[in-house]
């Protein structure tokens, strides 16, 4: 009866060299000091390399003078201001770039994803089109192609096309109206302000009621009527002091006015139309993985195609849509350093510059890492809380 | 007494109204109103783009010339008439050999060419699956491909002249650099998924900080990084190759998105297989290699596969650290003064964006049918 006694008594453990325990801590010792032992060897390494060339390491170069000039400046710069700030530059600008391209590329997306769902057979076609094209393209032949193909060959200033509004499109960029804000404008500001508080508190009610009683408000238009309303009646009241400075041309070249230059633009297109394929992907996903059963039971509650869509395959299809959707945008901020191609002085760029200027390479580069992890951090958890908002709420 | 029917009412055809042409385009295209007015409108933008674009390409183009004056209009110096607008093929055709070798030494240009031809006769059979002999298809390809391939391109050996990498340039190395990359990165990203969802804390947490890391920056960062920080971390005088600097960086780069498409299968693999596997006595590497990484790996095919196209539209970012894949030939070419033209670099982007497209659809294509093929109804 060995195979009883073994059982009654103490586990067998196998041996010593056999225990998984054993065998774990084995290797992870061993994995600790190899990893140490090359860091301690690349530290060393870098260390020994600095000193060769006479680099000190350290963030004190930040504060040094620039000497560089940078063409788009959301803040004031000039080549006499610090390393620092021309670094600060470069991060609004691909903060701006990546905020303006996630709006834009998120249109887009939406509407090519859903025509791609279309019931109708040519927008289907152009859609999927649309998709095949720019899902099988590098970004960066995007870019060049607004760039180099497109925005290059736009006739000189003295020729610029004309659009509406009043506004310019030719090789120099693109214009259009400056606002400019006279006295008193703050008035529509706060208008602007009290309307979004009001509606707020209107839709709050009105979803009281229906819960209370079942009668419905039309939330939607009373809304919409505040929040266009009440700054255009505080733009009368205050003495209409918006004004819009258009551009002119002159001899040479077109002044006044508000100016996108054509990296920017660009940039801009590129960015957003490449995401937006892969936007009309997810989003196509989404809506197919809400199963017809939904849509069917909707339609058996007398629900119309209007709300069956807004109440039931919507904010199921969302939660289905936004952790890819998060991904997206993490890749379209990451894909605006390609800026660095163009020309356009974005975070990589000036980093770029700077490291080759102070030969600050571990700094530069470790700003430029640090820097990107807390833009993918940042967007990252505001898509969480929008997540958290949309998930199931389960028991 | 009741009366029951013996045998089956024939189908009737269905009614003329839902059937053929008419109620096709019907349900298709006029629906209802709003579809009416969107097919009104689809079909104005395909009138008013596709003309355009075949004249453009085709009608108007130009293909073949010595210099910039077939593609440029009278007043810009050139032949055409006054307006004329089309494509610079010309441009194309006189680059052919940069847009494929970059500055390779054209006496030597048979080299990457044997090369092309061994990788498509290697490749064509491991993508047919009735082709049998796939394991020693897969070692040639993998291994013995790269081997021969390195002492080809590089040379010195064999009577072969050396040719320095920084000589390369076009297609090849938008193919050798991700054919290399795919290769590296998959078995790479293969241990790192395994590495994140091991029960060994320390090595556990070092994977899951290199994922999260690499994955957080940008692949320029890690090309700036590959580039411009490696050399401080050698000894002085050990130096590489820059190509090799970048492969490096690259690689890494897709590893750790590998390793994110792996993991995704790992947990899709329900726990009863790892269990399973153990129960039946199967070490650690047994019960991966065995049982677990095959039905995983089988699950993410689409996932691979779209890393490996990511990864090709990746190389095209060399170009930042100043090596010249296909987009970088484009692109340096455009200034060329014997080919300045308005119309030169809509016509080079938009060839290097057809070579691109035809890699990565093709791609795309055969892993959406390798995925219908071993789909054995596992998937839920």
């Amino acid at each position: 009866m060995a195979s009883q006694e073994i059982l009654r008594g103490e586990p067998s453990r196998g041996s010593f060299i056999n225990d998984p325990r054993t065998r774990s801590l084995f290797f992870q010792t061993l994995v600790v000091i190899l990893v140490f032992a090359s860091i301690w060897w690349i530290v060393d390494n870098v260390i020994e390399n600095l000193r060769r060339l006479h680099i000190a390491s350290g963030f004190d170069f930040l504060k040094s003078r620039a000497g560089f000039d940078i063409s788009d400046t959301p803040i004031a710069y000039t080549s006499d201001a610090s390393y620092g700030r021309a670094l600060v530059v470069g991060l609004l600008n691909t903060i701006i770039v990546a905020a303006a391209g996630i709006v834009l590329a998120t249109i887009v997306g939406f509407i090519v994803g859903i025509g791609r769902l279309s019931q109708n057979w040519l927008i289907r076609k152009i859609c999927t089109v649309y998709v095949e094209t720019f899902r099988n393209i590098p970004p960066l032949l995007v870019i060049f192609f607004w760039y180099s193909g497109v925005l290059a060959v736009l006739p000189p200033p003295r020729e610029s096309i004309h659009l509406p509004f009043g506004s310019f499109l030719n090789q120099r960029g693109f214009y259009f109206p400056r606002a400019i804000w006279g006295d008193g404008s703050w008035l529509i500001g706060v208008a602007l302000l009290l309307a979004i508080a009001m509606a707020w508190f209107v839709a709050r009610r009105a979803r009281q009621r229906q819960k209370a009683t079942g009668q419905q408000f039309p939330v939607f238009w009373t809304s919409a009527a505040l929040i266009v309303g009440l700054p255009v009646l505080a733009y009368l009241l205050s003495g209409m002091p918006l004004t819009f400075d258009f551009p002119k041309q002159s001899t040479f070249n077109l002044t006044g006015g508000f100016w996108i230059k054509p990296e920017f633009l660009s940039l801009l297109l590129a960015l957003s139309f490449y995401t937006a394929a892969f936007i009309a992907e997810i989003v196509r996903a989404g809506i197919r993985g809400v199963s017809k059963g939904q849509t069917e039971a909707a339609s058996a509650l007398g629900l119309r195609s209007g709300p069956v869509l807004r109440l039931v395959v919507i904010p199921q299809a969302m939660r289905i849509v936004i952790p890819p959707l998060t991904s997206q945008y993490l890749n379209l901020t990451k894909n605006s350093s390609l800026a660095i191609a163009i020309g356009y002085p974005d975070l990589t760029a000036t980093a770029g510059t700077v490291l080759n200027q102070t030969g600050q390479a571990v700094e530069g580069v470790f700003i430029m890492m640090i820097a990107y992890l807390v833009l993918s951090l940042v967007t990252s958890a505001v898509m969480n809380v929008v997540n958290a908002r949309m998930a199931l709420v389960e028991r | 007494m009741s009366w029951v029917r013996t045998e089956m009412a024939l189908a009737q055809p269905a009614p003329p109204g839902e059937r053929g042409a008419y109620a096709w385009v019907r349900r298709n295209l006029i629906g209802s109103i709003g579809d009416t007015v969107l097919t009104v409108l689809g079909i104005a933008i395909v009138l008013w783009a596709l003309p355009q674009i075949i004249n453009w390409a085709f009608i108007n183009a130009v293909w073949s010339g010595p210099d910039r004056t077939v593609c440029t209009t009278a007043a810009q110096g050139g032949i055409q008439p006054d307006g004329w607008t089309g494509a610079c093929w010309a441009f194309v055709n006189a680059k052919f050999g940069q847009l494929m070798f970059g500055t390779y030494p054209i006496e030597e240009r048979w080299r990457p060419i044997l090369v092309g031809i061994l990788f498509v006769v290697l490749l064509v059979p491991m993508l047919i699956p009735r082709v049998p002999r796939k394991g020693l298809n897969a070692i040639l390809l993998f291994l013995g491909l790269p081997i021969v391939s390195f002492f080809l391109l590089v040379g010195g050996v064999f009577g072969l002249p050396h040719v320095e990498t920084p000589r390369w340039g076009g297609l090849l190395v938008t193919l050798s650099l991700s054919f290399v990359g795919i290769a590296v990165s998959l078995p790479l990203g293969v241990i790192l998924a395994l590495g994140r969802r091991s029960k060994m804390p320390i090595v556990k947490a070092l994977c899951v900080v290199f994922i999260e890391a690499v994955r957080g920056i940008p692949l320029i960062t890690v090309l700036f990084f590959a580039s411009v920080m490696l050399p401080l971390f050698l000894p002085e005088g050990v130096t590489f190759d820059k190509y090799l600097r970048a492969l490096i960086g690259f690689s890494l780069f897709a590893a750790a998105y590998m390793a994110e498409v792996v993991r995704g299968g790992l947990q899709a693999i329900p726990k009863g297989q790892y269990e399973g596997a153990d129960s039946l006595g199967l070490g650690y590497w047994q019960k991966m290699t065995l049982i677990v990484l095959p039905q995983a790996l089988k699950l993410v095919i689409p996932g691979i596969v779209n890393t490996f196209i990511g990864m090709l539209k990746d190389t095209s970012l060399v170009l930042i650290i100043s090596m010249f894949d296909l987009l970088g030939v484009v692109k340096q070419n455009f200034a060329d003064p014997n080919w300045a033209s308005p119309q030169t670099p809509k016509s080079g982007l938009i060839f290097a964006a057809f070579v691109f497209w035809l890699l990565c659809f093709g791609m795309s294509r055969y892993s959406m049918y390798t995925e219908r093929r071993l789909d054995t109804g596992y998937k839920r």
